[in-house]
């Protein structure tokens, strides 16, 4: 990007894409894996391969003759620090010298497999790919230094950019081998010897991301500063509904701001709306600024169409009426409605969560340039491949004539999957003939989002003398993701369903989960943690009041219901349970672990050691998600109507953790979305009209509304590493949910909390 | 319009309406992207300059109200050298990144002013400076640290 900004051609094409990264002497590594993943089958529910794709992916990674360690990442960094943790990996088994490791940013290609970067995978799905790749590499270079040396190669070692010949103490640097090693086959990776945990460098070890220098500087590239030379700057006024289209249009007075040249019609979408751009009209400027005054100066009559009667009010009663009728099964676990006819004591409780955007710090933008009939793309993307697929069925091409590069992002959290504002700068550079960078507002953020989704989840259990549940029935409303794939599709896809709802984890003998039918009125996206998010708020917030219904300990009695733990076979109980995209013999839903993680946090919290009361109050919760188990602590203080949060800690068990700090921040960054979402977050639609627009009406956490502290423990685990970018929120719901219950009793059953006059 | 005034040391001559602000300025006129564009009403911080040594939102500076040098993040030290951000990178404070120009920049100024501020001092001075990663934490405890080693 850096050099590139200044010729936006050279070195950047797909088929120089080795040839060009790499100079001639080097040695250069593609290890290939096959992943499993969740969301490429999504893939075939619709016509894009954009949601993911399981190729057979190649990891690059050469060593220079200077000694210089190239290693492409194909994975987009967002703030997890992916970017820098799987290089790391691949340089631990090489025993590189990090000083010397230079990251690649891989563009968009096929060749990788699955570029997607969401759904909390990286690690899981590439680790042992990156691992792979750097112990081949370092396997040739051994090879190469015995051959030259005459040496059995099983005398010589990697030792932090040399090889070493252990009994003459002969040593030869990476750079003097890579030539040699070059010519070497590739080892037949069954024959690799790892290294041992207790040798790595940087596996499970802090290190600083490659880019922090530059974040702390002002340097570091995100895709709002994508440049290239005579670009201009497009502004879009989208339709205020969804679906919406210009009826007619007059923009005599934009033109006659200073700096507007000219307005360009976007077309509307044709549902299924995917990733396409939502239509409107573009404002082509000389700098931002005039973009976005020409775009006040339109007269713009639109014609709504069919989403203009969407009211937030009204939904929310339409989608409690829904979840209190039956729905499709989707797990069905001994016999609830025997068990229900017995009578005895049933509780019952409908919780509500609204609609949230996305608003990574840095709105959608991206930069386009069409050459040759090729288009060339800048972009922050989680999903680089989808803006190739996007692009180009934008522009009628061929998705291998669109190249696209992937800056840094100003946050994701699943906003930057879907490339539609990568398809406008394409269709504005075609039309005018040069590079255009499109540029959302943060007011174009919140209203067209593609949001996370609204829901209303009924819950009704049965509960023994005990105060234990015999029977529990959860009923999920909500408009799905599938929506945004399948034209108006009301009921969700399987995923969306493994996601906390029918993965009830608990040692109960009849449950049944069931999705009742919620059609799309805005557009609908996977938002950090998708739909756990609200299932474990419903879901463990009920637990909570079970618990409290029986006088019994809320900690005491997740334990109780869990039972000593068990490896769950959810398929043998109607579930077509996805498990993320993860293997489930290999990655199975083991509720030992979960259990596990709720005790440490019992201890850490020093849970019991303190009685609710006085305003002060703390609540627990425990969820697996992305394959990973963690229990949620949070403590509250409730002084009037003011909620403060102290302390949170999160329990986490992802197995292997290659970045530690990594992993803490993440699961600090989850803390504070979660309370910020809990607390005061609401996206609200009337005449089908988004009611927010910015931080000022859509309010996300603040340092001074944040939780003071957020204490991670790491539970130290040999398991096969897991998510970790998205787990951390959903106990964090519920646990605050609950605490507010403990402090107050006020038992919030609906977001945000202003609905019961907290803030 | 011509207007004149001193980035980071030199002296800047810009012809924009005089309505433009400061941030558009710096980013799309004076090609300086350390200054990150995230809300353009003064809402989020992500914007924050210094003029004459105080944090100002530039999204909300007209271009033609610059009368006082102004610092951006490119500027604030040569090197990274400056405490805070030292501070910054001992402790990891970044995720995303995007927001953090705004902070270091929220954070110096308090510091200028305020050199052992309370956490009371912290919160009021880097409320207006949104981190949608929620970095909080640790800018408050990389705060501290720099104003330690002021
Ligand atoms: S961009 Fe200036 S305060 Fe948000
Ligand atoms: S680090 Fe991402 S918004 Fe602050």
């Amino acid at each position: 990007m850096k050099e590139t900004s200044r010729n936006p051609i050279e070195n950047i094409s797909r088929r120089d894409f080795m040839n060009g990264m790499f100079s001639a002497g080097a040695l250069v590594i593609a290890a290939r894996v096959l992943p499993a993943s969740a969301w490429a089958q999504l893939a075939d529910a619709s016509a894009t391969r954009a949601v993911g794709s399981a190729l057979s992916p190649s990891i690059y990674l050469g060593v220079e003759t200077d000694g210089t360690v190239f290693i492409v990442t194909h994975r987009s960094e967002m703030g997890t620090g992916i970017r820098t943790a799987l290089p790391a990996v691949a340089a631990d088994e090489l025993d590189a010298d990090w000083d010397r490791v230079r990251i690649e940013q891989g563009i968009g290609d096929p060749a990788y497999g699955d570029q997607n970067t969401d759904g909390s995978r990286s690690i899981r799905d590439f680790y042992q790919a990156f691992r792979v790749a750097g112990a081949s590499a370092r396997e040739m270079l051994i090879r190469a230094a015995a051959a030259e040396w005459n040496v059995p190669a099983p005398e010589c070692r990697a030792e932090l950019h040399e090889i070493v010949h252990s009994s003459s103490g002969r040593r030869a640097g990476y750079g003097a081998l890579a030539e040699a090693a070059g010519r070497l086959d590739v080892p037949d990776p069954s024959t690799l010897e790892f290294k041992p945990a207790a040798e790595w460098r940087y596996v499970g070890r802090d290190h600083s991301i490659y880019d922090l220098p530059g974040i702390v500087t002002g340097t570091a590239v995100f895709g709002m500063d994508a440049e290239l030379d005579d670009m201009v700057y497009a502004s879009i006024e989208h339709p205020p509904v969804l679906g919406g289209t210009v009826r007619s249009l007059d923009d005599s007075e934009a033109l006659e701001v200073p700096g507007v040249q000219r307005t360009v019609p976007l077309p509307p979408f044709t549902p299924p709306y995917g990733f396409q751009p939502l239509g409107g009209v573009a404002v082509i400027a000389d700098n931002t600024w005039a973009a976005f005054q020409g775009r006040g100066r339109l007269n713009i009559d639109w014609d709504d169409g069919p989403n203009a009667g969407y009211d937030s009010d009204r939904f929310r009663q339409q989608l409690m009426d829904t979840a209190r009728q039956t729905g499709r099964v989707v797990r069905d676990h001994g016999d609830v409605d025997q068990e229900f006819d017995r009578g005895g004591t049933i509780l019952e409780a409908m919780y509500y969560m609204p609609h949230h955007a996305h608003a990574p710090m840095e709105p959608p933008a991206a930069v386009a340039d069409i050459r040759g009939g090729r288009a060339y793309v800048w972009a922050p993307t989680q999903n680089p491949q989808a803006v190739q697929d996007t692009v180009a069925a934008a522009l009628g091409i061929d998705a291998a004539d669109v190249v696209c590069n992937v800056t840094l992002l100003g946050g994701g959290f699943g906003r930057k999957s879907k490339p539609d504002y990568c398809a406008e700068a394409a269709l504005l550079a075609r039309e005018l003939g040069r590079p255009v960078k499109v540029v959302w507002s943060r007011e174009d953020d919140v209203r067209f989002d593609y949001y996370h989704t609204v829901s209303a989840v009924y819950q009704r259990a049965r509960v023994d003398a005990a105060g234990r549940p015999t029977a529990w029935l959860s009923r999920s409303v909500f408009p799905p993701i599938a929506a945004t794939f399948i034209p108006d599709e009301q009921y969700g896809m399987t995923f969306e369903h493994d996601f906390g709802l029918n993965d009830l984890p608990y040692d109960i003998p009849n449950i049944r989960a069931e999705n009742g039918p919620a059609p799309a009125h805005v557009r609908i996206g996977w938002f950090r943690a998708v739909t756990n998010n609200f299932h474990v708020f419903a879901a463990s917030s009920f637990a909570d009041e079970m618990a409290h219904a029986a006088g019994r300990d809320p900690l005491e009695f997740l334990l109780d219901m869990i039972g000593p733990g068990q490896i769950v076979d959810l398929p043998s109980q109607g579930v077509a349970y996805e498990n993320y995209g993860a293997p489930l013999d290999r990655y199975p839903v083991d509720t030992r672990r979960l259990r596990n993680v709720l005790e440490i946090a019992g201890e850490r919290a020093e849970w019991g050691s303190r009685q609710p009361g006085n305003g002060w109050g703390v609540g627990i919760a425990a969820h697996r998600s992305f394959n990973t188990y963690v229990a949620s602590v949070v403590e509250v203080e409730v002084d009037g109507n003011q909620v403060h949060v102290p302390r949170v800690h999160q329990v986490v068990d992802a197995g292997v953790i290659v970045s530690p700090d990594r992993v803490r921040a993440q699961f600090e960054g989850a803390s504070v979305m979660a309370v910020g979402l809990v607390r005061t977050g609401a996206i609200t639609a009337a005449n089908g009209r988004i009611q927010q627009s910015n931080f000022t009406d859509f309010q996300v956490a603040r340092m001074a509304d944040a939780p003071v502290e957020t204490l991670v423990h790491l539970v130290d685990s040999t398991e096969l590493p897991t998510g970790v970018g998205e787990p951390g929120v959903p106990p964090v719901i519920a646990a605050f949910a609950n605490a507010i219950y403990s402090a107050t009793g006020t038992r919030v059953r609906e977001l945000p909390l202003s609905r019961y006059g907290l803030a | 319009m011509p207007y004149t005034f001193t980035v980071n040391g030199t002296s800047t001559t810009v012809d924009t309406p005089e309505d433009m602000p400061l941030l558009w300025v710096l980013r799309d006129v004076l090609k300086m992207k350390g200054t990150k564009f995230g809300c353009g009403v003064g809402a989020c911080g992500a914007c924050t300059v210094h003029i004459d040594g105080r944090a100002v939102r530039s999204c909300m500076t007209p271009v033609a109200n610059v009368s006082a040098p102004v610092t951006t993040i490119e500027g604030l030290s040569e090197d990274g050298s400056h405490p805070v951000q030292q501070a910054w990178m001992e402790l990891d404070v970044p995720q995303c990144g995007y927001c953090q120009a705004g902070q270091i920049m929220s954070a110096a100024a308090l510091l200028a002013n305020n050199s052992d501020p309370s956490d009371a001092d912290i919160n009021t001075a880097m409320n207006g400076n949104v981190c949608r990663c929620g970095t909080y934490m640790r800018i408050r405890e990389a705060i501290h640290r720099a104003a330690a080693s002021v």
